[in-house]
This record gives C-alpha cells, structure tokens and sequence, in this order.
C-alpha cells in the first residue's frame, strides 16, 4: 500500500477509536468540544517567552488519554506528522531574537530560542487536544456539536462533506498513482509534468464527483438545507466535566504552578 | 392505482458539446411494469434516466411522470414520486452515517422525526442491512452500499423506481440477493443494464436503445432472442439462454 492509501487509512482509525466505551466517549460533544476549545485558547494566551507555565496543561491530554483508554503512541505520531508547519512558523525566532533572557548555569539563553520552543510545545499540546476530541467524539459528532452551538451550517455542512470524500478522494489519487508507478519504471522520480497531469485529472474527476453527489441530492429533495436528526443532550456529568477542567484551565493560567511546585521541592532540600 | 405510470413522447437532447444523446425517445410504461433498459456504451441509457428525475431536460418532446408533465414546475412532485439509485453508491451515500443517509430524503419531504426513523428503520430493514445504521458509508462493502442505496430511495415511498447499473460491481451473492430483493418490489420499475441475466429474472419488458434511438420495446424473453437486433446493439444472449458450456446442449428455452 502506498503512503496515500496508509494515512487515509490512519484517519479512519480515528473514527474506530471514537467508537470506544469509556465515560469520556459516552459524555455529549458539546462539553468536550467547549473544553477542548477553552484548553487551546488558554494554552495559546500566554506570552511568547512562556515555557515552564506551559508543563502542567499536559495534565489534559494525559488524563483523557489514559482515561479514554486512547493509544497515546498513535496520537503523538500524528501530531508529529504536522509539525513541520509549527517549525516553519517558528524557525526564525532563535536567528531574529538573540536577546539573552536567562541563564542556565553560565550558558545565556536567547529570547528566540525560549519563544521557538513555546510554539513546538504549544503546537504539540493543542494539536493532541484537537486529535484527542476526535478521538473520543468522532468527527461527525464534533460537527453535530459546532451546529448546535450556532456555528454557521454552511461551515458545518462544508466540514462533513470534507471528511465524507476525502476518503473518496485518496482512494482516488491512489488508483491514479498505482496505475502511474506500474508504468513508470522508475517509480521514484514522478516530474512535474506527470505530477500537473495527475493533479489536473484528480481535480477534473472530483469536479465530476461533485456534479454526481449533487444530483443524488436533488434527486433526494436538497434544497440548500441540510438536516439531521440529533438526540444528544446535556446532563450532569457534561457539566461537571466542563466545569472542573475549566477550573483546572484557569488555575494553571492564573497561578504558576510550575513556580510553585519549584518552590516547594527547593524548600524540602534546603 | 393506474397513475404510476411513465410516458416518453418523441424525447431528443444533445450535451452542450454537441454529442447526441436521444433522438426521439418514445415509450409507455404503464403502472406496476418492470422494464429494462439495454443498449451499448454510450446508447443513450444514462441520459434517459436523468431525464427521468428532471435533471436534464429534453430539447424537444414530453415526458410525463404519474400525474405530472414534466416541467420546472413540477420538479419536486417528479423528484418526490421517482426513486433513482445511481451506478456508483459513493456518489449516493454522501451523509456521515447510514442512518443520517437514509434519513436524507424523508426529512428534505418535512416528515416529523418519529415518522422519519419509521420510514428508515423500515428501509434498511427491507434491504436487509438495518445491523448498519450507525456506520459511516465509506467503511462498508460494495453490496452493503448498494443495498443502502436503495434504502436511501426506498425511505422517500417512491412509485417508481429507476436505477442505473444495479449489479455493476457486485460479487455473485449479493447480486443474487439484489434480484431477489427487486422482485419483491411492488413499483414502477425501470433498470438500465448490462445485465441481460439479470434483466430476464427481474424484467417482464425491455426496451432496447442504440445511438439514442428505441430499436426494440417488448416482452424480454422474446427481444433477447432475437440474435440480429442483440448484435446489432453489442449485446449477447444471456448466460441463461445460451448453450451449456459442458455437453454443448441448449438450455432450456425460458418459458
């Protein structure tokens, strides 16, 4: 199996995840999507130089993880699969920002080098609550939960639709680059040209595709709505859920527990 | 119960490109019939179909479905009233889950939510694949799709049914169980098909299309006998009415 085929595969297993029977996987969306949101915004509020402020919200992710019973290993590797882009964002910060903020013993460390590091951790801290959502809820839920707290339904329907094809769509380019490679000895090298084409064919079928699914719809009565029946609800244990980890959330960002737990260990060994 | 009925007069539609695809189309298909539609690639059978549920309209000619002349006014009333299962499910099965799929249609016609799980409870269960509600399309086999498919259409208490390629990518089994399931269905039916094996169990009538023209409308045992008009349209006898392969006899003649 090509690497196309093997990720789309990988994101499906997100969905056999989702399918699990822990309390986490049994709570309302809502209250997992509204948490999972509160710890990115509060994980991303803190000024750029925050490292050690930023240890104690892995408390989140662990404890979903490990309570959700998730492969923790699958999760990091997916996250680790995107972070070229926060390197990206970052990589320029140590080369930019040579101010020395602190020591470590004699060595100074630079601004750029503390703010670079802030994004990895940020990134990988944000991108695994974001996996660890859909691996509890499943992504058609997390979209039943945006629609019911007013996010517009375009932008849902939009979202559903990507997910529903983007299998589809893989299946498809990875017949095209099978049937590709079978022909093209040196399978390694694709060129540009073959790539444009491959691109431009991929694209010319999904339009198509697109032309298809929407016959099927009208053909089905679409008219610009789309509707779907939801029996989910808030009970007790949404509540309490949301409302302790909002507590947590904000404990960490307002209190430096880091400092703190510091303080206290320096104070045992004094 | 006579208003089931579907009525081609003189049908004639070219693609925007220019290519022909029927030049005038005329048939009667009267209510509770069971019609296959053959012909080779490219004879005109997709484009009729789509002419079927309105989503292209002829350039010249009428169609009339049930009660209803097709017009752009009367789209939703045809759409309501013809149930189309497209060749490919993955082009039908568009929604997150199976149940969310099926219940597409009923909840598009306004049917109150306990009438809407009743009428997808009772599809799937008709097709034999209720086990799949909480499924997402994309994981299942290709006959569960086709089977969801149906259910799809199925759930909106269609009159008539039209279908494109029902059998196409199905392994033996399922495909038996698909004739067997389509005989049990009381509507309209109109198959388009390569599947002349198939269209003998199913199709008491056929009409033969070749380059966008009827050449033959009759009772199919008797149209898929006839060698001449069968290779004049890239067709053959079905399996079932050509010789055994072992002892070289002929099969019995289909009564």
């Amino acid at each position: 199996m090509n690497n196309i085929g093997k990720n789309s595969f990988d994101i499906g297993y997100l969905d056999t995840l989702a399918a699990g029977d822990s309390s986490l996987h049994h709570l309302d969306p809502r209250a997992k999507l509204i948490t999972t949101c509160a710890f990115i915004i509060t994980v991303v509020s803190f000024d750029k130089y925050a490292l050690a402020v930023l240890i104690p919200f892995f408390i989140y992710p662990v404890a979903l993880i490990s309570i959700g019973g998730l492969p923790a290993e699958y999760l990091l590797k997916k996250a680790f699969l995107v972070c070229p882009f926060a390197v990206l964002v970052g990589i320029f910060n140590p080369l930019v920002d040579r101010e020395i903020i602190f020591h470590i013993g004699a060595i100074g460390i630079p601004g750029g080098w503390v703010s670079f590091l802030s994004i990895l951790l940020r990134f990988v801290l944000t991108v695994t609550a974001a996996l660890i959502l859909v691996s509890l809820t499943g992504f058609n839920r997390v979209c039943e939960a945006l629609l019911q707290l007013g996010v517009p339904k375009a932008f849902v329907v939009q979202l559903l639709f990507f997910y529903r094809y983007i299998f589809v769509l893989t299946d498809e380019a990875e017949r095209m680059v099978r049937a590709r490679s079978l022909r093209a000895f040196n399978a390694s090298a694709m060129g540009l040209r073959n790539f444009i084409s491959l691109a431009g064919h991929l694209l010319l079928r999904t339009l198509d595709r697109a032309e298809r699914i929407y016959r099927a719809m009208c053909c089905r009565g679409f008219d610009g709505h789309i509707r779907i029946i939801r029996s989910s609800k808030i009970r007790c244990q949404e509540v309490v859920f949301a409302s302790a980890w909002l507590f947590v959330f904000v404990l960490l960002r307002f209190f430096n527990v880091s400092l703190k737990i510091g303080d206290v260990i320096m104070g045992l060994f004094q | 119960m006579s208003h089931h009925i579907v009525e081609a007069a003189d049908l004639h539609y070219a693609y925007p490109d220019g290519t022909v695809g029927l030049r005038g189309v005329s048939f009667h298909i009267s209510h509770g019939e069971s019609v296959a539609l053959v012909g080779e690639n490219g004879a005109g059978k997709s484009t009729l179909l789509l002419h079927l549920n309105g989503y292209l309209s002829a350039s010249r000619g009428t169609l009339r479905i049930g009660d209803y002349l097709l017009t752009p006014k009367n789209l939703n009333a045809v759409r309501r009233s013809v149930g189309m299962v497209f060749q490919n499910p993955d082009d039908q099965l568009f929604m997150p889950t199976v149940f969310d799929d099926v219940a597409f249609g009923p909840l598009n016609l306004g049917l109150e939510k306990q009438e809407v799980l009743r009428a997808v409870t009772q599809a799937l269960e008709t097709v034999g694949v209720a086990h799949l509600t909480k499924r997402p399309p994309y994981k299942l086999s290709q006959g569960e799709k086709r089977s969801v498919a149906i259910a799809t259409v199925l759930a909106m208490s269609p009159d008539i049914l039209v279908m494109d390629e029902p059998t196409s990518s199905l392994d033996p089994r399922s495909r038996r169980r698909l004739i067997e399931l389509l005989k049990t269905f009381q509507h309209t039916k109109i198959i388009a098909t390569h599947d002349l094996d198939m269209a003998l169990d199913v199709c008491e009538r056929t009409v033969v299309l070749h380059c966008g023209q009827v050449t033959a409308d009759g009772k199919t045992k008797e149209i898929l006998q006839n060698e001449e008009l069968l290779r004049a349209s890239s067709l053959e006898r079905p399996l079932a009415m050509q010789r055994c392969p072992a002892c070289s006899t002929p099969k019995k003649p289909v009564v």
